[in-house]
């Protein structure tokens, strides 16, 4: 067992590949991170693309066609331990914002060749479809974070991510509030960390990257929104984009819509 | 061989999902196609409805590997629409951010994406083996330009600094100088990363391209300028419809772009460099011409060695831009949002993208097109695998399959990017 690597395979649904970039970001890590796998399968970075069964899947990337459908169900099989890195693989994306069109709508957009086209109704996360052993949040995800989560699976230990608000490593950064010095809205109290309070430490509120933290008060927040003179169309608007199929945010967004 | 038909069913090394088929009759190339099977994510399409200033948040999701460029296009196109004019000092900012987008993406493709074809191996890790200290170098050289984005736009991924109007936040004189010590260093190892990739060995191979850029009167192109051609077209982004048109084909995902008047084209580092060599600095000229490149390339397996040259260009002009750097007053101008369309062509580091959105008064988008450099380059990468395939068609399959890849990366295509815009076709499961 101590002689052989474990096999780690990275995959893609649809997506738009930063998050497995994110790994070839970690400039420092990468040689010694990959000198401890054998990168089994990572067709954006190898040639080489071995057969499963692997030990790590990374996925990234949600479900928006039959074709991924198959994919993820097979890839399931092959892979020891799943996980799911970024939003669109943990909740569908910025590309689930089609999960609210009507859809009899949009096939009546006249399109030059339409049956070339296959494609679900709904981009959904991979956890709709298969079990997955853990969900890194994030678009994109936070390359320490997937660094430790890596070493966490491959240590057969629990991985180190908080799982509190925006808010609190805000306030341990020292920033300036931007609700109340700015009047700006901000989803910080409700929004997973990870990320640092990267946008309010550049004096905009956060737009919720790493998705609702684990019980967020949501409505709550929006009602201090809208005392802060937002209307409905914004606060449904901040709620509804990267992560608007995460069930607090998307409840959040409909109790908004008007 | 004869009758032969050759499928690579996952293209490696690069930026998205596709595939290569290749058909062989009698000795003689009968179908090339690079299928594109990445899903769409019609990104054109929701877009609508949604306020003018999201554009550079939401369509850097488009692309994860070069999401500076959509963030450019889409505040220079809303700019555009309402009239705003922006200062010279947060003109110079974006600037130095599209240099770091360059420098890292440029980095990414020449050592751990194309150079691996070059030298037989499967990938970076590989080739780290035999050559530690190259990767190294150019590990720390990415590393510098993701710097230089995460300074600027405040993460290398998907920025969140860019606004329509200027930036949120702007760095004071001294944290940009603190990057200084370290862009002198990736200035060197740009040159060193030029005189690398000339010293590959390449394929006798020309075609005769008909070449498109942004061209700026001062400055080599990224983020202003009109669209020109070696051809002679010489028009402003407003009149790139009129101009370029756009194919739906069966065998892709990604619409493919021609020039309305004649064929396919190419965008890319060879375009630019071919049409913009004289806003090159001196260093850049004399490192070219040192490594025998002359002014203007028509091999596309040397577009390898142009990302070298403009790595270098990078480097010297984010050192150019922080030794003149005066903060600006404000972070950003106020934007007065109208109805309105704008129109913005900037150079990704693929190439010329193109957006155009149309704005009612409330702010809402109601239109958006957007045509990223991979699926301008389509045709083009079909057509040199036309042309190319013959020359090899007498080697085992394993290599010609090998150089026919490599022929594809030489675009450094990203079909992530490609592939966001089609309308939907429903298919209920």
């Amino acid at each position: 067992m101590v002689n052989k690597k474990p096999k780690l395979a990275v995959f893609k649904m649809s997506s738009c590949d930063g998050c497995q970039l994110s790994l070839l970001d970690a400039e420092d890590e990468l040689l010694d991170v990959l000198a401890g796998v054998d990168m089994a399968y990572f067709p954006e970075a190898s040639s080489r693309m071995m057969h499963g069964p692997y030990d790590i899947g990374l996925v990234e990337g949600s479900i928006t066609t039959p074709r991924n459908v198959e994919e993820i169900r097979q890839i399931r099989k092959e892979c020891k331990a799943l996980i799911a890195i970024g939003a669109c693989a943990t909740a569908g994306g910025i590309q689930a914002l089609r999960n609210w069109k009507d859809t009899r709508e949009f096939t009546k957009i006249v399109y030059a060749s339409p049956e070339y086209i296959s494609t679900l109704d709904r981009s959904m996360p991979i956890s709709a479809f298969v079990h997955v052993d853990y969900e890194l949040r994030g678009c994109p995800i936070n390359k320490y974070q997937l660094i430790e989560v890596l070493n966490a699976f491959l240590n057969r230990r629990k991985p180190n991510i908080p799982s509190y608000s925006v808010c609190i490593d805000c306030k341990l950064k020292g920033n300036v509030c931007v609700m109340v010095a700015h009047n700006q809205m901000c989803l910080g109290p409700v929004t997973h960390s990870g990320c640092n309070a990267l946008c309010p430490s550049y004096n905009r509120g956060c737009f919720g990257c790493y998705g609702p933290m684990d019980s967020p008060n949501t409505s709550t927040l929006a009602s201090q929104f809208r005392q802060m003179g937002y209307g409905k169309f914004d606060i449904m608007n901040i709620f509804r984009n990267y992560n608007c199929y995460a069930e607090a945010f998307r409840k959040e967004s409909e109790a908004n819509e008007k | 061989m004869k009758n032969k038909t050759i499928k690579v069913d996952y293209l490696a090394r690069v930026e998205g999902e596709g595939a290569l088929y290749l058909k062989i009759k009698n000795d003689e190339v009968a179908d090339v196609q690079l299928q594109i099977f990445e899903p769409p994510r019609f990104f054109e399409a929701f877009l609508r409805g949604r306020p003018y200033y999201e554009a550079p948040d939401i369509t850097a999701r488009i692309c994860g590997i070069c999401p500076v460029a959509y963030q450019m296009s889409a505040v220079h196109a809303m700019e555009n629409a309402f009239g705003a004019v922006i200062p010279n000092e947060i003109r110079e900012l974006r600037r130095l951010l599209y240099c770091g987008e360059w420098i890292e993406s440029h980095t990414l493709h020449l050592y751990m994406l194309h150079a691996p074809d070059f030298l037989g191996y499967d990938d970076v890790v590989h080739m780290a083996k035999d050559h530690p200290e190259v990767v190294k170098k150019a590990l720390r050289l990415k590393k510098i330009g993701n710097d230089i984005m995460n300074m600027v736009g405040g993460r290398e991924i998907h920025p969140i600094n860019v606004k329509v109007g200027g930036f949120y936040k702007v760095p004071t004189r001294n944290e940009l100088m603190k990057m200084y010590d370290d862009i002198c260093w990736a200035r060197d190892a740009a040159i060193d990363t030029a005189k690398f990739a000339a010293s590959l060995e390449f394929p006798e191979f020309f075609q005769d391209y008909e070449c498109v850029s942004v061209v700026h009167p001062d400055e080599y192109p990224f983020n202003e300028g009109r669209i020109m051609s070696t051809k002679g077209i010489d028009i402003s982004p407003e009149q790139y419809d009129f101009h370029f048109r756009e194919e739906h084909v069966e065998h892709s995902h990604a619409l493919h772009s021609r020039i309305r008047e004649r064929d396919n084209y190419l965008v890319g580092p060879i375009a630019r460099y071919n049409l913009n060599y004289d806003k090159l600095t001196p260093l850049c000229k004399e490192i070219a011409s040192e490594i025998g490149l002359g002014k203007e390339v028509y091999n596309p397996f040397k577009s390898i060695v142009v990302r070298g040259i403009e790595t270098l260009y990078s480097c010297e002009e984010a050192l150019r831009i922080i030794d003149s750097y005066r903060m600006p007053d404000s972070p950003s101008v106020e934007i007065e949002p109208s109805e309105a369309t704008g129109y913005a062509c900037t150079e990704a580091p693929r190439g010329m993208i193109y957006h155009r959105y149309r704005v009612n008064s409330e702010g809402l988008i109601e239109d958006a097109k957007i045509v990223p450099p991979t699926s301008q380059n389509q045709k083009t990468i079909e057509s040199d695998l036309r042309n190319f395939l013959p020359t090899v068609i007498n080697l085992t399959e394993k290599e010609m399959v090998w150089k026919c890849e490599q022929a594809v990366r030489n675009y450094d295509p990203c079909i992530s990017c490609a592939t966001h815009f089609l309308t939907l076709h429903i298919e209920r499961e």
